[in-house]
């Protein structure tokens, strides 16, 4: 993944940001009487400097992932499926068995985990060009298979590691590297809107989109993603989650500008809120042995 | 008291905790740390002032905050 | 399912199927496509009968990346197709054996370039032998040219794969899969519940017992970005493709006096055997030499051949592909003539008969 020369110098996944040595460790939190600590580093979650760029979202996913596998329980029993992105080094930084996708393929492999160890939990965690450009068909048909997978999909409407590229999420007028005059509509198509997509897929039990640009959203997009945690806990199908997110990088803005331009130009475009939800409280067992190997013998060689 | 702690080494100095707390304590400071990165403080003066809101630990994407709440005392409730 | 020893009648696909059903195959990842479809057609009704998996992929790169995810679990799993598929499933390939998931792939291998035809080929020998994919890798190849070795090859990829974390891919074509021929199945096994327990993923928590804490967490993965990681794991790769080179398996017919020798492989290494049957009954000093496995390669056996004076001619389905590995091993002291079938022709002994004597004839 050759990063562009003319790529900002904060820009991630370089052999230097890769090699840095783990920095100083967050000090371990001491609670004086009267005082609980109520906001810390979840277990799951590595104590390490991340390579992101200043403001990056991703990190922000990353706490909430890793959060939520915490909270319900799921980080021993996870395997994850990273994906080709700024997101590459997941695994140095949530703290579950992981295998890396091929670009756009973490649903297939995610399937392939599934399918081989029902009782594991599963989740895919990719940006929008790996998810909604070279990624498509696996996305689409994951989910329309109602692969008992939970996906976190992290849209900052670019190609952030390549070095900012258009990605089929670019909001029309928008200027990336290769779009210098701004998304055209008549020649490079609208930006795609994925959870509306999922959402219409018979497999998806649960479709939300969400947004890292605010305390509140951040707060509401964490409870979407324990819902499409659910979907696959609870043996209801497919648990999809968008997660509108800065890329202040590439986008050429500080983290506070970044931060405004999804709330004012993205949120507008990307409408936030649940696209679907299964009804009903699923027999989670019946509901479960449909995907999974029911005491097969690869069930039994864990 | 509630309060927050910047690990200083982990701060990038994006500022967006600066954005998001309610009674407006967190601001930047001169210090640079060994990232490059002008980090995140609250003032001595100010720490008291502290909700315990969690806010600015929700927001910053590198973990660099940490928050501790005052118990609720049965008298003050 | 046939008793102990019993003779069974066949397809060559149905073989592979069985083969690795027998194996322990709880995973079976396909797509359409003609001329391997009785492969996953019997799958869809085996695997969940053991309680496996069994997936049709909404394509070819789906289909090999859901094997290289129930390969990282180290659950015995298998893909197949043919050709175009093929190309489809390099993707995945290259990232299983950049970082070593073993699997199962299988290539019933038609007409090319292109769409071609559904007819017998052998036109993906360089695909197969060298990789396929992009980078520095080598799949074990293994070529059948019998329902029944298809069935045993199938059979032993799975260990081979797992005891080389490695994929390993069976090269047969639309000859073997459709041919009807008696096999006779093994004992169906299970997968030991300990391969690969050492690095595959189910979770940090799995199989912990009381009190026990979770180990770290694994990863799988083909990136290697820190100074000299790459080079260190290509190096791991090469030392294990040369550790490979004990696993050399071929099949020789009347080469012992033999002054030409016919190197041939998979169906066409058959059907060149009933032409050098014929020849010997006119006492035609001919022999065959049929690798079994196409990587690695028997090199050392055939240059013992050309050490003792032999002369060689490569046969295959295509435009020439195996003759430069065989060229290649009898460097020192032969060459070998060539004689091709093209793709899009059915092969038959009696086209083999004229060029042999030929062959045999130029001195
Ligand atoms: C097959 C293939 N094509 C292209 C690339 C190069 N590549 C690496 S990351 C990437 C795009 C990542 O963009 P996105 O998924 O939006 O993630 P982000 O970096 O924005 O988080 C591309 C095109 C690749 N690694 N593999
Ligand atoms: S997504 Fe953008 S901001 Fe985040 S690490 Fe990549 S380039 Fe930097
Ligand atoms: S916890 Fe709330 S009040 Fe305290 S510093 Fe953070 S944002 Fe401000
Ligand atoms: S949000 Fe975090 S990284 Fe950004 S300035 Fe505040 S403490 Fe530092
Ligand atoms: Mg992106």
């Amino acid at each position: 993944m050759p990063k562009a020369k003319s790529a900002p110098k904060a820009a991630p996944a370089t052999k230097a940001a890769a090699a840095k040595p783990v920095m100083a460790k967050t000090v371990a939190p001491k609670v004086a009487a009267g005082e609980e600590l109520v906001f810390t580093r979840p277990a799951s979650l590595a104590d390490r400097a991340t390579h992101y760029c200043p403001g990056c979202h991703h990190g922000i996913a990353h706490r909430m992932v890793a959060e939520l596998l915490d909270e319900m329980d799921l980080a021993g029993r996870t395997v994850a499926a990273s994906s080709i992105g700024c997101s590459v080094f997941l695994y140095n930084y949530i703290q579950v068995d992981t295998v890396e996708s091929p670009h756009g393929r973490a649903p297939a492999v995610a399937t392939g985990i599934k399918r081989a160890r029902p009782d594991t939990f599963v989740f895919s965690y990719q940006g929008d060009g790996d998810l909604a450009s070279i990624g498509m068909a696996e996305i689409m048909h994951a989910a329309n298979r109602g692969e008992r997978l939970t996906v976190v999909f992290v849209n900052n409407t670019v190609y952030g590691m390549t070095g900012g590229q258009m990605a089929p999420t670019t909001l029309i007028g928008q200027k990336t590297t290769t779009c210098p005059g701004g998304r055209c509509k008549d020649r490079e198509g609208s930006p795609i809107r994925m959870a509306e997509i999922i959402a219409q897929l018979g497999g998806t039990a649960f479709c939300a989109r969400g947004s890292l640009d605010s305390v509140k959203n951040i707060r509401q997009a964490k409870k979407y993603m324990r819902q499409a945690f659910e979907a696959q806990t609870r043996g209801l199908g497919f648990g999809f989650v968008e997660l509108l997110s800065g890329c202040p990088t590439n986008w050429r803005l500080s983290p506070v500008a970044a931060n405004k331009r999804i709330t004012e130009e993205m949120i507008p475009y990307f409408p936030l809120g649940v696209y679907k939800e299964l009804e009903g409280d699923a027999t989670c067992g019946s509901l479960v042995s449909t995907g999974a190997m029911a005491g097969g013998a690869a069930g039994e060689s864990k | 008291m509630s309060r927050i702690l910047v690990t200083e080494e982990r701060c990038k100095g994006c500022l967006l905790c600066t954005t998001v707390c309610p009674v407006s304590i967190i601001r930047q400071s001169e210090r640079i740390n060994q990232q490059g990165y002008k980090v995140a403080e609250v003032g001595a003066e100010d720490m008291d002032k502290c909700t315990g809101c969690t806010s600015c630990a929700t927001i910053c994407p590198d973990m660099a905050i940490q928050v501790w709440r005052s118990k609720k005392t049965k008298k003050a409730a | 399912m046939a008793g102990k020893n019993e003779r069974i009648f066949v397809k060559g696909n149905e073989a592979i199927a069985m083969g690795a059903l027998d194996a322990g195959c709880r995973c079976f990842f396909g797509y359409p496509i003609t001329p391997q479809n009785d492969i996953p057609e019997f799958m869809s009704k085996a695997m969940p009968e053991v309680g496996g998996e069994f997936v049709q992929a909404e394509s070819e790169l789906a289909a090999a990346n859901m094997l290289l995810g129930a390969g990282a679990c180290g659950v015995r799993a298998m893909t197949s197709s043919s050709s175009p598929g093929m190309s489809l499933k390099q993707e995945a390939i290259s990232y299983m054996a950049g970082s070593e998931i073993p699997g199962v792939i299988v290539n019933m291998n038609r007409g090319g370039p292109g769409l071609g035809d559904i007819g017998p080929s052998q036109g993906d020998y360089f695909q197969s032998t060298r990789g396929g994919g992009h980078g520095d890798y080598r799949l074990l190849v293994l070529a059948p040219s019998s329902a029944q070795e298809a069935y045993d090859m199938t059979h032993k990829a799975f260990d081979l794969a797992y005891a080389f974390r490695s994929p390993v891919l069976i090269l047969g074509d639309a000859i073997i899969g459709q041919m009807k021929e008696p096999i006779v199945r093994r004992a169906a096994t299970l997968a030991d519940p300990a391969e690969g327990k050492e690095w595959r993923l189910e979770g940090t928590a799995a199989g912990l017992k009381a009190n026990q804490k979770p180990r770290a967490h694994r990863i799988i993965k083909s990136l290697f970005l820190m100074d000299g990681e790459l080079a260190g794991q290509n190096m791991k790769l090469q030392a294990k493709y040369d550790a490979w080179k004990d696993l050399v398996e071929f099949e020789t017919f009347e080469v012992k006096d033999a002054e030409l020798v016919v190197v041939a492989f998979g169906s066409i290494g058959r059907i060149a055997k009933n032409a050098v049957r014929v020849l010997r009954k006119q006492g035609k000093k001919v022999g065959l030499f049929r690798p079994k496995t196409l990587y690695p390669f028997p090199e050392k056996a055939l240059a013992k051949l050309a050490r003792e004076g032999k002369r060689f001619l490569t046969i295959e389905h295509n435009l020439g592909q195996m003759v430069e590995d065989v060229r290649l091993s009898v460097r020192r002291d032969a060459d070998s003539e060539l004689f091709c079938v093209y793709p899009g022709n059915m092969p038959s002994p009696d086209d083999f008969v004229a060029p042999i004597l030929r062959a045999l004839g130029r001195k």
